[in-house]
């Protein structure tokens, strides 16, 4: 057993953990936080994407002892203090950017590193910056259009 | 109707836990609960001859290691056959553990229970299984040429044989001044939803009752499935489906393995397993343990006229059923009727033979069985029209059914059991609508266009017709609570399709309720017990249907009383906003949640709303409270059973460019003209066509089962598995056309598969155009096109007659046998 400690959307957490122990899982069931889901064993589907130190990982192949001492963010700690949606939430549910919605914690948590790089996409940055995340259900194309009405969100410009 | 819902855009319920990882699928529910594990078989076919469990059993942390042995009562006996059919003459299902034989890769054969699921795994690597391997049955060739059999009391392989037949096809085609004939072979895929299985179960032993929880399709009948097996009376079982991360068909199947299973654990274990007993489905378990779908092959004979009309139509099919038939021969009974589309066929038969293989088992995924009989057809119709160089569309359209024929009689047994009759639709006026969205017309001036800057561009088309809202049944309760919420429930289950949202939009129509007042719940089986399941896009049709007819009935009853209450006339009364009123005179009125209260007769007041239902402020003392023939409560139930489905129908249209040095398809436009009746929110409509186009793109040029000769799955993983990322996958252009179906009060017709259906069929036929050679087999990589263009070069592969594509008149080529009788045709696809 390791010891480890990290903020997990603001809270502190100190645990002893196996060293196998993948971040996701400790996330999942050692702090509770279950918004963040697997859909894989191969590091292919981005379902588990949380942000470690303000850059996106996928925390299936990560191990809960590299986070040692990190600040990660989860889906869960995305909202504002008091509740209001992240500007990407709003933008997923105004798109219809989600259906079964286990895909959708991961793809917003990337899409959000997305726009922290590249505030204003094409099409085609914004298909090519959520490469890593599988969708089943939504064929992408409302996925596309929440990222870019939430880029404009984002940039201020009124739509 | 007040608030008029149906029909509007409205954004969804559902999506407020699930973008704020507050939803709740399978994996999230049970922290305390043990894990369980499997050992799956290595081998494709094999005896196993012996089960060593000691070194598995001392890791720390194990409660229980079970095999086939340890199972008893019900549990010892096959799973069960959940549709049987008589032309299913061998049918076979798995045992939950193998017994003493396994028949794919995958199958389970112990099962390890354990304190966390790394114990758990950790242990089923040290459970040593001996086995005897056996030849493997794989690829319908060798199913077929029966030279080993899966099972050794089906020695031919075939579990079923089924031939439908309308009119005298031998001479149709004898007499026909045209006949074709054609080799079609379709590949594996499967649903791959992006949460696999999952199953929770809890006993509780104070109540002597089963909670179980799984990732399904159809918690009803998975909670009779799992009373059978266990010996259990109904109500002492429930089962939930909790969210689920998509479904796509193969959560239809049950009880699976692991569902019973589990729960018989949960029971067996109850005193070590408090918290019960979970087990998740990891991905590599999903793709070998699952189910798959699609693979057949084909034989057509058609015979036409020289306008391309069908005169004639064998189709002969040997569909893969994997190593057990646990769901029946529903696939290919879909294939052999849907197969026959918009169109008349003239003589019809369709023989097929369901042939066993030592695979994962084969069951609907989306679309299921359609893709490979539009595929059949389509193929078939790009046929005629080169053969008789005819546009592709023209010889479509001479084949429709004509609007004014509905309802049409095709003459055969659809998978439910009833008639094959066409509610609906009008194909003509579908077909311009595509036609006029893709610009098919000027389609060979953009390929001229193309043609003059070095690329190749073709356009293809296919259509559709696709029985929808399958009965028996389903149900709908509504309540009007005494605060004015009301709450729906129906049995079927949700996996993203935003029932919460649809049902809600229709019952705040039918009641005159706000939408944000109605909650709904689906999949609980102790909020709805009676239910069939989501599958064959049938939940709007059906729950849709019965949660209206229920609403409707609380709306009367909601008259009745505050007409009572209002000293009016029920019939001068409406509803609106949740405020029961009288039409005219606004003033006069009472809420529906004063309502509730009023119609539920009490002796209590247990606030101060309920005051007004006492004893002592209410009734007719010369009445019983209740009168005979009421119940108290605001609620009803009603159930909406249809005589026979629903068709929808569709038509695609797609333009795909292939590289020439590379042989690389993009797809450049994606066209969809779609007819499920009046949309209830054309936005869900929409995003399901998305998705369904996704997969259908996806099978067409990306996904395949890749089995090598010892039925080893080669890649089982996303890494391998070619499912499209956002980079892949076109932007669809959508357009409507809204038949309503006579058949049920709503007039839908459903919409969750269509988008998928015609998706090998569509893209073959553009892919053909750009290339000017014959596709025959989908999907197709591109290094498979490649070869196509070395073959075709060669003369191994025939060409088209028309002109398409960057290339020399294909007429010229070795290998093309020129058709005498045809009318000679040189000019491109010609437009009218
Ligand atoms: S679960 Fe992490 S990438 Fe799939
Ligand atoms: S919404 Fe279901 S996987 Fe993306």
């Amino acid at each position: 057993m390791t010891r480890i400690s990290m903020s997990v959307d603001g809270v502190r957490y100190s645990d002893d953990v196996e060293p196998r122990t993948l971040l996701v899982h400790y996330l999942r069931e050692r702090v509770g936080k279950t918004g963040t889901v697997v859909g894989c064993d191969t590091s292919n589907c981005g379902a588990c994407t949380v942000q470690l130190d303000g850059q996106a990982v996928k925390s299936c192949s990560v191990l809960a002892v590299q986070a040692d001492g990190a600040q990660i963010t989860t889906i869960e700690g995305l909202a504002g203090p008091d509740g209001a949606l992240h500007p990407m939430q709003q933008a997923f549910h105004a798109q219809h950017g989600l259906q079964c919605g286990f895909c959708t914690p991961g793809m917003i948590m990337t899409a959000v590193d997305l726009l922290a790089e590249n505030p204003d996409p094409s099409e085609a940055e914004i298909r090519e910056g959520i490469e890593g995340n599988l969708c089943r259900c939504t064929g992408y194309q409302n996925i596309v259009r929440a990222v870019q009405s939430a880029a404009e969100q984002m940039r201020g410009v009124r739509s | 109707m007040s608030t008029a819902m149906f029909g509007a855009p409205v954004r969804r319920h559902e999506d407020a836990r699930l973008l704020t990882g507050a939803g709740r699928y399978l994996d999230d529910l049970g922290h305390r609960a043990l894990a369980a594990a499997f050992v799956r078989s290595p081998h494709a076919h094999a005896r196993v001859s012996d089960i060593d469990v000691t070194a598995a059993a001392e890791v720390d942390g194990v409660v229980a290691i079970f095999t086939y042995e340890d199972l008893t009562g019900r549990m010892a006996e096959p799973l069960p056959l959940l549709i049987p059919h008589p032309a299913l003459h061998a049918p076979r299902t798995a045992y939950p553990l193998a017994r003493g034989e396994v028949n794919h890769v995958g199958e389970p054969v112990v099962m390890v229970v354990a304190r966390d699921r790394y114990l758990a795994e950790d242990a089923a690597a040290r459970v040593v299984v001996s086995y005897d391997p056996l030849p493997a049955v794989v690829g319908l060739p060798a199913a077929r040429s029966a030279r080993h059999a899966v099972h050794p009391d089906v020695p031919d392989n075939v579990a079923a044989h089924l031939v439908q037949a309308v009119g005298e096809v031998d001479t149709a085609i004898a007499a026909a001044p045209h006949v074709l004939e054609l080799d079609l072979e379709i590949e594996r895929s499967a649903s791959t939803p992006l949460e696999g299985k999952g199953v929770y179960a809890r006993w509780n032993s104070d109540e002597g009752s089963l909670r179980v929880y799984t990732s399904t399709q159809a918690s009803t009948s998975v909670r009779a499935a799992v009373a059978a097996k266990l010996g259990l009376p109904l109500v002492k079982v429930d089962c939930i489906a909790p969210d689920v991360g998509g479904g796509f068909g193969v959560k239809i199947v049950h009880p699976w393995p692991e569902e019973v299973l589990v729960a018989w654990a949960a029971q067996r274990l109850a005193a070590l397993a408090p918290e019960g007993i979970k087990w998740t489905e990891d991905r590599w378990e999903h793709f070998v343990s699952s189910a798959h779908e699609r693979g057949q092959l084909q034989h057509v004979r058609v015979g036409f006229d020289s306008d391309g009309r069908l005169l004639g139509l064998d189709v002969t099919i040997w569909h893969d059923n994997g190593a057990y038939t646990p769901y029946g021969i529903i696939v290919p009974i879909i294939t052999s009727t849907q197969l026959l589309g918009p169109y008349k066929p003239g003589a019809y038969r369709c023989e097929f033979f369901s042939l066993y293989t030592n695979t994962v088992i084969v069951t609907p995924y989306r679309g299921a069985g359609r893709p490979q009989g539009v595929f059949a057809m389509e193929r078939t119709m790009d046929a005629i029209a080169d053969h008789l160089g005819l546009d592709r569309a023209e010889v479509r359209a001479v084949n429709f059914i004509a609007a004014e024929e509905m309802p049409y009689d095709q003459g055969l047994i659809f998978q439910d059991g009833r008639p094959l009759i066409y509610d609906s639709g009008d194909f003509a006026a579908t077909l311009d609508k595509l036609k006029a969205l893709v610009g098919w017309s000027d389609f060979q001036a953009y390929r001229e266009q193309a043609r003059a800057a070095g690329r190749r561009v073709g356009i293809g088309l296919a259509c559709y017709v696709e029985g929808t809202g399958v009965g028996p049944y389903e149900g709908g309760h509504v309540q009007v609570e005494t605060s004015g919420k009301v709450m729906v429930a129906t049995g079927l289950t949700s996996q993203g399709q935003g029932h919460q949202t649809v049902l809600a939009q229709i019952v705040a129509d039918e009641l005159g309720v706000d939408f944000d007042d109605v909650e709904v719940t689906t999949g609980d089986t102790r909020r709805f017990g009676y239910a069939v399941g989501t599958f064959a896009s049938r939940a709007a049709v059906m729950s849709g249907n019965a949660v209206a007819l229920a609403a409707r009935k609380v709306r009367q009853k909601a008259l009745r009383i505050a007409g009572e209450a209002l000293e009016a006339d029920p019939s001068d009364l409406e509803i609106v906003s949740g405020v029961v009123r009288v039409k005219g005179a606004p003033a006069s009125a009472i809420p529906l949640s004063t309502v509730a209260v009023l119609s539920n007769p009490l002796r209590y007041a247990f606030d101060e709303a309920a005051k007004a239902a006492t004893q002592f402020a209410v009734g007719d003392t010369s009445k019983p409270p209740v009168a005979e023939d009421d119940e108290p409560g605001l609620e009803a139930r009603d159930f909406y059973s249809p005589t026979q489905s629903t068709f929808a129908n569709g038509m695609h249209a797609v333009i795909v460019e292939t590289d020439p040095d590379t042989a690389e398809v993009r797809v450049l436009r994606y066209c969809v003209v779609h007819d499920c009746g009046p949309l209830i929110n054309p936005m869900i409509v929409e995003g399901q066509v998305h998705g369904g186009v996704a997969q259908g793109v996806a099978g067409a040029l990306y996904e395949r089962m890749v089995y090598d000769d010892a039925g080893q799955l080669l890649n089982a993983s996303f890494m391998d598995f070619l499912m499209p990322y956002a980079s892949e996958i076109p932007t669809v252009e959508i357009d409507h056309l809204e038949t309503p179906s006579p058949l049920n009060p709503l007039g839908i017709k459903g919409a969750g598969e269509a988008g998928v259906i015609p998706g090998s069929a569509v893209i073959a036929s553009a892919i053909e155009d750009a290339e000017g050679f014959v596709i025959r087999r989908m999907p197709i990589s591109p290094s498979e096109l490649f070869e196509l263009r070395a073959s075709y070069a060669a003369g191994r592969v025939p060409g088209l007659r028309r002109t398409s594509g960057e290339r020399t008149d294909p007429r010229t080529r070795p290998g093309h046998s020129p058709d005498n009788d045809s009318p000679d045709n040189d000019s491109p696809d010609k437009e009218t």
